[in-house]
């Protein structure tokens, strides 16, 4: 089912039970939801939306050039541009977080209201993080060398993804 | 996995065996996990799709001690496979109406279930009947570890498990508990109890069956903050909230008994009698007097009727259950004519069950 407001699917169903009324449904996609339901309950101190959040961060001293520019900026590992990010409301690949940290931070502290994870930790993760989110990238250049009929650049990336793969999987659990 | 015989069985869940299961349904907790070395699924090529299935379904598969779990390829499932697992909640509508390579491993008690490329490229799901968040917790943090012993996840220091949605970040933990308040929307209280819920950031969800229709006063209480508490601080916020609700349901039902009696049981009666004999009706209605007559069996107005045998009818009357059950595929009238059929043999049993009800 679609969002009753865009074209994206609608993930949030929500029953409004107005006194003397039918119920009302609305089928809306998560931005849209959390757009509504801060409308419908606007007391200060209560969670502010995703798209709000975003909208806030950008609106502070920053320009529209400086917004076109934020927008263009892509990351070097999965190549998604900011405004994907902020249009589809999805990061591209785990090395986002990184590399729009700053742009992502507030948005982060607006939906938890904190900025450090308290919780459960893999027993294996770190050092061998790096080389994997560097598989993401070299898999993505070699995809789009081919895509460009340079085969030499492909078939030179293919052999470095082999030798990250083979040292990643000899890599102890950390 | 047979999904016919599956259709014939019923989940662990609806067998109402759990603490509270007169008005909490289930519990379920879910954990959102990333493999490190693939892009998140927005910028998944089809070959990476296929690769996190492949790998994901190899190592999940590869925990399994006794053979419990089985593998689904939701990928290759007929439009009414999938939406057959949506109204069995093993896995979510946007994983069913997705694409590409994914899949869903299931255990035969239907408390487990690993989804493989829904929105994370992999969601585990513990579902328990009544009010059983601890037991829930326990046996995913179990599985989150053995499968974290296989491949590594994308995790960072700072900010716990990364997720494709920053919404997820942190733990991936989203704990949820779906109750049964059919007297809080009756006496129209239902509206205060979201606000508050909201108040500190505990999201509330209507359940649905068919297309846009409502599913007879479920609602679903989970959190909305995942960063910055553990996962047992989560567990415990959305626990600690529920016997709170639990306790002003119960007051309603009690208010609507001592003030209300008359209407109450006519109420519950009118709605049993349609069910026991309409020639045709539609999903809506179905969920709509079916938790009517639930609440009427928890407060002994109708006494020959179970609460398990209830809870399988609201999942049995789903669409794609009712056409699994009987076999062929039902466009939507002749759909509401079976149902109705489901429902008459269900509620007017020869052995007497239901059939002297006055």
């Amino acid at each position: 089912m679609k969002c009753q407001k865009c074209d994206k699917p609608a993930t949030f169903h929500i029953t409004e039970l107005e006194k003397g009324k039918h119920q009302q449904e609305l089928h809306l996609c998560e931005e849209h939801a959390r757009l509504y339901l801060t409308q419908t309950e606007p007391e200060p101190g209560s969670q502010p939306t995703l798209a709000g959040a975003l909208a806030q961060q950008l609106a502070v001293g920053q320009t529209a050039e400086e917004l076109e520019k934020l927008d263009k900026k892509a990351c070097p590992v999965c190549g998604i541009t900011f405004f994907e990010f902020r249009n589809q409301g999805r990061l591209g690949c785990p090395h986002d977080y990184i590399f729009f940290e700053k742009e992502l931070e507030p948005l982060i502290a607006n939906i938890h209201g904190e900025t450090a994870h308290v919780g459960k930790r893999p027993h294996r993760y770190a050092g061998g993080t790096a080389h994997k989110t560097e598989l993401i990238r070299m898999r993505r250049e070699m995809k789009e060398a081919i895509s460009e009929e340079n085969y030499e650049r492909a078939s030179r990336l293919r052999d470095e993804i082999r030798r990250v793969e083979e040292q990643t999987q000899q890599s102890p659990p950390e | 996995m047979d999904l016919n015989a599956l259709a014939n069985s019923t989940g662990e869940w609806l067998r109402a065996s759990g603490p509270e299961s007169d008005i909490v349904m289930s519990s379920r907790i879910r954990l959102a996990r990333n493999l490190a070395e693939f892009p998140f699924i927005s910028r998944a090529t089809d070959q990476d799709r296929n690769e996190i299935e492949r790998q994901l379904r190899e190592r999940i598969l590869q925990i399994q001690s006794s053979g419990q779990l089985q593998y689904i390829n939701v990928s290759e499932l007929e439009g009414i496979d999938r939406q057959f697992l949506v109204e069995r909640q093993l896995i979510s509508r946007e994983h069913a109406e997705s694409h590409g390579a994914r899949g869903v491993a299931i255990d035969g008690r239907e408390q487990i279930s690993l989804m493989i490329n829904e929105e994370d490229h992999l969601r585990i799901q513990c579902m328990h009947s009544g009010l059983d968040l601890a037991a829930a917790w326990e046996q995913i943090n179990q599985i989150d570890d053995l499968i974290e012993e296989r491949v590594t996840y994308a995790f960072h220091p700072r900010l716990g498990y990364l997720t494709a949605c920053p919404t997820n970040v942190g733990t991936g933990v989203r704990v949820s508990v779906m109750l049964h308040l059919p007297a809080l929307v009756i006496t129209k209280q239902i509206e205060k109890v979201f606000r508050s819920l909201q108040k500190i950031s505990l999201a509330v969800r209507g359940l649905y069956g068919e297309g846009s229709q409502a599913m007879g006063d479920f609602y679903q209480i989970s959190n909305q903050i995942t960063l910055g508490r553990t996962e047992l601080d989560l567990v415990q916020q959305v626990g600690d909230v529920v016997p709170v609700l639990i306790d002003y349901e119960r007051r309603a039902r009690e208010f609507l008994v001592r003030e209300k009696h008359e209407t109450l049981h006519d109420q519950v009666s009118r709605a049993y009698g349609i069910l026991r004999t309409a020639q045709t009706i539609s999903s809506e209605e179905t969920m709509h007097l079916l938790s009517r007559v639930r609440m009427g069996v928890n407060l002994g107005l109708i006494p020959d009727l179970a609460i398990p045998d209830l809870n399988e009818l609201f999942i049995h009357t789903q669409p794609a259950h009712l056409q699994k059950l009987r076999g062929v595929e039902l466009d939507t009238e002749d759909r509401n004519i079976e149902r109705a059929r489901y429902l008459r043999s269900h509620l007017n049993k020869p052995d007497g069950h239901g059939a002297e009800h006055n």
